[in-house]
């Protein structure tokens, strides 16, 4: 028997209380530790630099939409460039990769991005790690009507190697707009945990044949035939994603298209561009913060108060402890040791808490973005927020803690006679 | 000697602001192993006495020695730390806790002294004679062993002093004599002094020796009105049932 049998059996005496603050401490932690776990994820896997591309070169417009249109596959096209343009910013020297980028079309809302291999063969997504695809699984050949499906796509729409489907106009799915065209899979790609799950990849020659689609290359109508090349002057890409040789090139090549150019541009660097992204909406995550903090006030008040009304009717327990010779700081430590119990057990509750929001978020987010969220990521608020939450728990026992060591023994244990 | 009171002074304020002067003992002593019973009518401020010594209260004037150390000279933690350590109490309402077993409670008497010993508790309860009622709680027992709980907890830390405030003021007379008996022998057997207090003849009669705590104290003789004795205890019976 020791002080934390005292705690343990206090906690006992008054479960229904304590059960009631655990939970609100442990809803507390798990929701501030989500919180600041689903911020700096999201925030790192859009603005954390790992896309593989340094810019994107598009047409005029909104440098945001750009790349949130070809990195992650949301939003729509700002519009097209010219071939020639993506030819002319693929020979600079400055430029070590550039893939061309056609968009218009999706498969059951899943888009259908028109690319070269290149995008197979030379790309890498992160450091020396290039898309890999499934065993049994090949790149296109860039003149048929094949397809590489990504990861997530080709388990949500149950396509694998040999599949075929029938791609349809835009970017949302609407079920009469169905080309006349069938495409055949030919890869699936391994998980990236990235937007490029959530796509679907052919040969950008594909994009130009489509049935139904037109070309404005040299701003006249061609409609490509099946016997003839398009030629190069009417074909069009919707961006190119560039690597560039160094951070040099990017601000010279940046200054040339944005500054003295006047039909593209250049989305550079790309972590900067989705930065002023979440600079714009940081509000929403600061709200969010404040929420969560204020949840986290208001556990460390249920604490306070749960400990503090059964203080009247503990008065004689500490009289007698106190009796027993008990000093008043043992009956003081004994009820911040019981705050802090209470507080690293609804923290341990978090962890639980934290783990159910994360599943939640990693299905929502992975739809909607492709962005694989990790639960076991290290993030500094998950240790930080129950450390926090224990310390504010030991603050909250401070009040009944003084009260008990106010205890006045003698009237609490007989009428004086 | 292992208890010296001198001129030992205790007033408490009044609602009006006037202080009451409740204890004034010139001079009590005791000798260690000694079984002292004093005898107290209501009001005459034995159990302000008792808590004096325990360390409880701080007297205003005077000096209390208990076991080498001055009790009135040192400050609260210290004086908690020689009750806890030289010094076993038990209450007239016995003071147990109502979420603990009897070993639990007894083990709570160890918890703040030398160390929780949890062999020694069974040992105490069984020489109290409820060894087949260690698992239970207080309310769970009848009157009469709730008292034995009281005792086996008092001696739990091997004191050289215990106090024992009014110890059968909650038994009836068939059981007052036996409770009274197990007292005095606990303490004898662990070298215990005993310091009793109650206002019941029949309990003073049966030590060698007993003071009035109305002699002893001034400050009672002071507020003394005319005081009406209970009616001594009957012998010693069988231990009460609930």
């Amino acid at each position: 028997m020791n002080l934390m049998s005292l705690v343990r059996r206090s906690l006992r005496q008054h479960a229904l209380s304590s059960f009631v603050t655990i939970l609100s401490v442990g809803l507390a932690a798990g929701l501030t530790m989500s919180v600041f776990a689903i911020n700096a994820q999201t925030y790192d896997a859009f603005t954390g630099g790992k896309v593989g591309f340094d810019a994107v070169l598009g047409a005029r417009g909104s440098q945001l939409q750009l790349v949130l249109n070809t990195v992650f596959h949301l939003e729509t096209s700002p519009g097209n460039i010219p071939w020639s343009l993506y030819k002319e910013v693929a020979e600079d020297s400055r430029v070590t990769l550039a893939i061309p980028y056609a968009v218009g079309d999706n498969y059951q809302g899943y888009r259908i991005v028109g690319t070269t291999a290149q995008m197979f063969t030379d790309f890498t997504y992160r450091e020396g790690q290039g898309f890999v695809l499934k065993t049994g699984g090949r790149v296109f050949d860039e003149s048929k009507k094949e397809a590489i499906v990504g990861h997530y796509v080709a388990e949500k729409l149950g396509l694998s190697v040999g599949s075929t489907f029938t791609p349809y106009h835009g970017l949302q799915f609407e079920e009469r707009q169905k080309h006349k065209d069938e495409y055949t899979v030919v890869g699936v790609m391994e998980p990236t945990n990235g937007p490029s799950d959530r796509v679907l990849w052919i040969p950008i020659e594909g994009i130009y044949r489509m049935s139904g689609h037109i070309l404005r290359g040299t701003g006249a109508v061609y409609r490509p035939t099946d016997d003839a090349p398009v030629p190069e002057e009417h074909r069009e890409v919707s961006a190119v994603m560039l690597k560039l040789r160094n951070p040099q090139a990017g601000f010279l090549l940046s200054n040339t298209i944005n500054n003295q150019g006047k039909v593209a541009t250049l989305a550079w660097p790309i972590a900067r561009v989705m930065s002023e992204l979440f600079d714009r909406i940081g509000w929403v995550s600061r709200i969010l913060t404040m929420v969560a903090y204020l949840i986290v006030v208001v556990a460390a008040g249920s604490i306070l108060a749960s400990i503090y009304n059964t203080m009247n009717e503990r008065r004689r327990e500490f009289a007698i402890l106190r009796a027993l010779g008990a000093r008043r700081t043992t009956v003081f430590s004994a009820i911040v040791l019981e705050s802090t119990t209470i507080t690293a057990l609804g923290a341990l509750l978090g962890y639980v808490v934290y783990g159910g929001i994360l599943s939640a978020a990693f299905v929502i987010v992975r739809a909607q973005t492709g962005v694989v969220l990790d639960a076991m990521k290290f993030d500094p608020s998950l240790w930080m927020t129950p450390v926090g939450m224990i310390i504010l728990g030991a603050l909250a026992g401070l009040v009944p803690a003084f009260k008990a060591y106010r205890t006045d023994v003698a009237s609490n244990l007989t009428p004086l006679s | 000697m292992l208890l010296d009171v001198t001129n030992l002074q205790k007033s408490f304020a009044a609602p009006d602001g006037e202080r009451t002067l409740i204890v004034d003992v010139p001079r009590f002593s005791l000798e260690a192993g000694e079984q002292v019973a004093v005898r107290g009518a209501s009001g005459s401020g034995k159990t302000t006495f008792l808590n004096l010594i325990a360390g409880i209260l701080q007297a205003d004037t005077g000096k209390i020695v208990l076991d080498g150390n001055e009790m009135t000279a040192m400050s609260e933690s210290g004086r908690d730390r020689v009750r806890a350590k030289t010094i076993g109490y038990v209450f007239q309402n016995f003071n147990l806790l109502q979420g603990y077993t009897a070993h639990e409670n007894v083990m709570l008497g160890m918890l703040f002294g030398p160390g929780v010993d949890a062999k020694h508790a069974r040992g105490l309860l069984e020489r109290v004679g409820l060894s087949h009622r260690m698992d239970y709680r207080p309310g769970q027992l009848s009157i009469g062993q709730q008292q034995r709980v009281a005792v086996a907890r008092a001696l739990a830390n091997h004191p050289k002093l215990v106090l024992a405030d009014e110890p059968t003021g909650n038994l009836d007379q068939r059981h007052a004599g036996e409770a009274l008996a197990l007292i005095k022998e606990a303490c004898k057997e662990n070298g215990a002094a005993l310091l009793l207090v109650s206002h019941d003849p029949a309990i003073l009669a049966s030590f060698e020796r007993s003071e009035d705590l109305g002699d002893l104290n001034r400050a009672a003789a002071a507020h003394a009105g005319p005081v009406s004795d209970t009616q001594p205890s009957a012998p010693a019976g069988m231990e009460g049932t609930r």
